[in-house]
C-alpha cells in the first residue's frame, strides 16, 4: 500500500497528505450540506436592493443590512408556531406513550400470532398519507359532527333544542382534530423504535418479576418504562420533528386561517406573487427554529431515531 | 378514580401471585424435572383458556393503540378504495349506490396521469440510487476514524431535521435564475452561456439558467434537492451498517494485499446490503411523500416536468374536488408502495427479523 499505488483512497489512509486529502473531502461535504442554509441566513438579513446586488452566501454589508426582512417573516409566522407548538406537543407525546404500551404487549409479552399484528403496524408507517387524506376530511368534516350532532341532539335534545352544531370551523378544534390525526400516525413508528429496544433488554428480570407474582401492569410500570426512558427521549424527538415539518394533513385539516400552522404560513408566504427572498428566507429560518434547536441540542437521539435503533 | 384504579390493579397482583406461587412451590418440589412440571402446570392452567393467556394479558397494552391507529391506517385505505369506485365529486356527501371501476379507466386515459407516474417512477429510481451512492461514500469517509466525527455527522444529517417546506423555500432561492447562488456560481467561471445552450429546451428563449422551470431540469433540480436532504440518512444507515463489520474482515483483507477501493469493492460493501435494502425502502417512501417539498416549491400545479402522483392526487381531490377519481390515484400511490415494502416485510419475515 504505497502511494505509488495510485488509488485515491489509498493515499487518503496510508499518508499525512492523505489525510489531509480526507479532510478536505469532509469540508467539502460540510459546504454541500450547509450552503442552502447559509446563504438563507444570509439573505433575510438583507434589504432588497442588497440581495440583488450581493452574492447570496455573502455577508449583507454595513449599506446592505437590515431586520425588517426577519420582522415581517416573524410576524407572519407567529400564531403558526404558536399552532404547530399546540397541536404537534399532545400528539408526539401521545404517539410515543401509545407507541410503547404497544411495543410492550407486542414485545416484551411473548404470544403466538403476534408477528401479525406487528407487521400491520410497520406497514403503517410506510403508506403514502394520500392514500387516506380524502377519507380524512371525509372524517373529520362529515362524518364525526354528522354522528356527534346525532347523538347530543337526541340524548341532550332538550338543552341544545336539537340544533347543536358541532364546531367544525372552530380554529382550535381543527388543530385537535390535525392533532390527533397525527397522534394516530404517528403509533406505528413509534411502535417500532420501542420495539427494537424492548427487544434488547433481557429476559431475566423480566422473569424474575413475573415469578414473583408481578402483573404486567406493574412490570411495565416499574421495569420497562423506567428503562425506556432513554428511547422515550429519541422517540419524542424524532416524532416531534417529524410532526412540526409535516403540511400535507395540515392543509387538508386546516382551513381556518387563525390556525394554520408553520408550515402552511411559510408556504403561503413562499407562494405568494411577489418572491421577497430576504422575507422567504427569514420565514424558512424562523419556521425552521424549533426543529432547528431540537437537533441541534439532541442530535444524537435524532440519529438514533432516524436509524430506527 | 386513582385509589380505585390501583386497588383494582392490586388485586390483579394478588391473582396472579396465586398462581405463580403455585407455579414457584412447583419449582420447588421438583429437583431434576423443574422445569417439565413447572410447564405442565401453566399449561394446565392455561389451557383452559380459549387463546393464549399472555395475548389476554397484553391486549389491554397493544389493542386500544391498534384500533386506533388501525382506524386511520388501515380503514381510511379501505373507505378511500370504496370512494375510488364510486363518482363522487362536489360539495355534497357521497353516493355509495353505483360502484364501478370507472375513475381508473378514466385514468387509463388521461395523459396527466401518465406524465405523473412517469416522473414519479424517475424520482423514486434515481433520487433512491443516487442517495445510497452518496450516502455510503460519506459513510465510508467518517469511518476513516476521523477526528471530530460526531460533528461531521451531525452536519450531514441536519438537513433532514427540516422540514420540505423550509427547504423548498431555500432551494428556490438556490436555483433561482436571477440571482440565486448555482447561477452565480456559474456566472462566476463563465459556464452560464455554455450551460444554457447545452441545457435549453427547445423553443425557449433565454439567456439564463431556469432550473425550475424547464422539462429538461425541472425534475432534476427537485431530485438533487431531496439527495441533498436525505443522503445524510443513507450515511447513518451505512455508518451503522460498517461499525457492525468485525475488524478482523478489514484486516484479512490488508493481509491479502488487497488495495482499499477493492477491499470495500469485495469485501465491505457486500456486506451492506441488508443497511442498503432498508435505507432504500424507507428512501424510495420518502420519494412517494415528496409531495411537501414540491406543493411549497411550485404550489399545487407544479407543471407536468415536475408533477408526481402525489401532487396530482392532491389537486385532483382538493383544488378540484374531484373526491372519487383523488381517491383513485391515491390506491396506485399505495399500490406503488406496497410495490416496495411489501417484498421487504416479507424477507424481513423469513428471516425472522420482525
Amino acid at each position: 500500500m504505497s502511494i505509488s499505488d495510485g488509488n485515491f483512497i489509498d493515499k487518503l489512509r496510508s499518508t499525512e497528505n492523505s489525510r489531509i486529502g480526507l479532510y478536505a473531502l469532509l469540508l467539502a461535504g460540510i459546504v454541500f450540506y450547509l450552503f442552502p442554509v447559509e446563504t438563507a441566513v444570509m439573505t433575510m438579513f438583507k434589504t432588497e436592493s442588497a440581495f440583488a446586488r450581493t452574492l447570496p452566501f455573502a455577508p449583507p454589508g454595513a449599506d446592505g443590512f437590515t431586520l425588517d426582512a426577519l420582522a415581517t417573516a416573524w410576524n407572519t409566522l407567529r400564531p403558526g408556531l404558536v399552532n404547530s407548538l399546540l397541536m404537534a406537543i399532545p400528539a408526539t407525546i401521545m404517539s410515543a406513550l401509545l407507541g410503547s404500551l404497544t411495543a410492550y404487549g407486542l414485545t416484551t409479552i411473548s404470544w403466538r400470532g403476534q408477528v401479525g399484528v406487528v407487521v400491520l403496524i410497520i406497514a403503517g408507517i410506510f403508506i403514502p398519507y394520500q392514500a387516506v387524506l380524502v377519507p380524512l376530511s371525509q372524517f373529520w368534516f362529515r362524518v364525526l359532527p354528522g354522528l356527534l350532532e346525532g347523538f347530543i341532539n337526541t340524548v341532550f335534545g332538550l338543552i341544545t333544542g336539537g340544533n347543536w352544531q358541532y364546531p367544525s370551523r372552530n380554529g382550535y378544534v381543527q388543530l385537535l382534530q390535525l392533532s390527533v390525526t397525527h397522534a394516530a400516525y404517528g403509533i406505528p413508528i413509534c411502535t417500532l423504535l420501542f420495539r427494537s429496544y424492548y427487544q434488547s433488554i433481557s429476559d431475566e428480570m423480566i422473569e424474575a418479576a413475573r415469578l414473583d407474582g408481578a402483573s404486567a401492569f406493574s412490570i411495565y410500570r416499574n421495569i420497562i418504562l423506567p428503562l425506556s426512558l432513554p428511547m422515550f427521549a429519541v422517540t419524542l424527538i424524532y416524532q416531534f420533528t417529524q410532526v412540526y415539518n409535516d403540511l400535507l394533513f395540515a392543509l387538508v385539516l386546516v382551513n381556518e386561517p387563525g390556525s394554520q400552522v408553520a408550515t402552511q404560513r411559510l408556504a403561503a408566504l413562499t407562494g405568494g406573487v411577489v418572491q421577497s427572498f430576504n422575507t422567504t428566507m427569514a420565514g424558512a429560518i424562523v419556521a425552521a427554529l424549533p426543529t432547528l434547536l431540537v437537533y441541534i441540542v439532541f442530535g444524537e437521539q435524532f440519529a438514533k431515531g432516524v436509524a430506527g435503533e | 378514580m386513582r385509589e380505585i384504579l390501583s386497588r383494582l390493579l392490586a388485586t390483579g397482583g394478588r391473582l396472579r401471585s396465586a398462581v405463580s406461587r403455585d407455579e414457584s412451590d412447583g419449582d420447588q418440589l421438583a429437583t431434576d424435572g423443574g422445569a417439565t412440571v413447572k410447564t405442565t402446570r401453566r399449561d394446565s392452567l392455561r389451557n383452559s383458556l380459549p387463546v393464549e393467556w399472555e395475548l389476554i394479558e397484553s391486549a389491554p397494552f397493544w389493542l386500544p393503540p391498534v384500533l386506533f391507529a388501525g382506524f386511520f391506517v388501515y380503514g381510511a385505505i379501505a373507505w378511500n378504495f370504496l370512494l375510488s369506485l364510486t363518482d363522487y365529486s362536489g360539495l355534497g356527501g357521497a353516493q355509495y349506490e353505483n360502484l364501478d371501476f370507472s375513475m381508473y379507466t378514466r385514468m387509463l386515459n388521461d395523459g396527466a396521469f401518465w406524465q405523473a407516474a412517469q416522473n414519479t417512477v424517475v424520482l423514486l429510481v434515481v433520487f433512491t440510487v443516487l442517495c445510497l451512492a452518496l450516502g455510503l461514500f460519506v459513510a465510508i469517509l467518517i469511518d476513516q476514524q476521523i477526528r471530530f466525527e460526531n460533528t461531521f455527522r451531525t452536519i450531514y444529517l441536519l438537513p433532514m431535521s427540516l422540514s420540505f417546506v423550509v427547504t423548498a423555500t431555500m432551494w428556490a432561492w438556490v436555483y433561482n435564475a436571477r440571482n440565486g447562488v448555482l447561477n452565480q456560481f456559474f456566472r462566476l467561471f463563465n459556464l452560464e452561456g455554455a450551460i444554457v445552450g447545452l441545457l435549453r429546451p427547445a423553443g425557449v428563449n433565454a439567456e439564463v439558467i431556469q432550473w425550475l422551470s424547464w422539462n429538461t431540469t425541472a425534475l432534476a433540480a427537485v431530485i438533487f434537492a431531496l439527495i441533498w436532504q436525505f443522503s445524510g440518512y443513507a450515511m447513518v444507515v451505512f455508518l451503522a451498517g460498517l461499525r457492525a463489520i468485525p475488524t478482523e474482515h478489514y484486516e484479512a483483507a490488508r493481509v491479502d494485499g488487497a488495495s482499499t477501493v477493492r477491499m470495500y469493492a469485495r469485501v465491505i460493501i457486500p456486506q451492506l446490503r441488508a443497511s442498503a435494502v432498508s435505507a432504500s425502502v424507507v428512501l424510495m417512501v420518502f420519494a412517494l411523500k415528496a409531495f411537501d417539498f414540491i406543493y411549497a416549491l411550485r404550489g399545487s400545479q407544479p407543471g407536468s416536468n415536475m408533477d408526481i402522483l402525489a401532487t396530482m392526487m392532491y389537486r385532483v381531490a382538493f383544488d378540484s374536488t374531484q373526491w372519487a377519481y383523488g381517491s383513485a390515484v391515491a390506491i396506485v400511490l399505495f399500490a406503488l408502495a406496497l410495490l416496495v415494502i411489501g417484498p421487504y416485510l416479507y424477507s424481513e419475515y423469513r428471516r425472522g427479523e420482525l
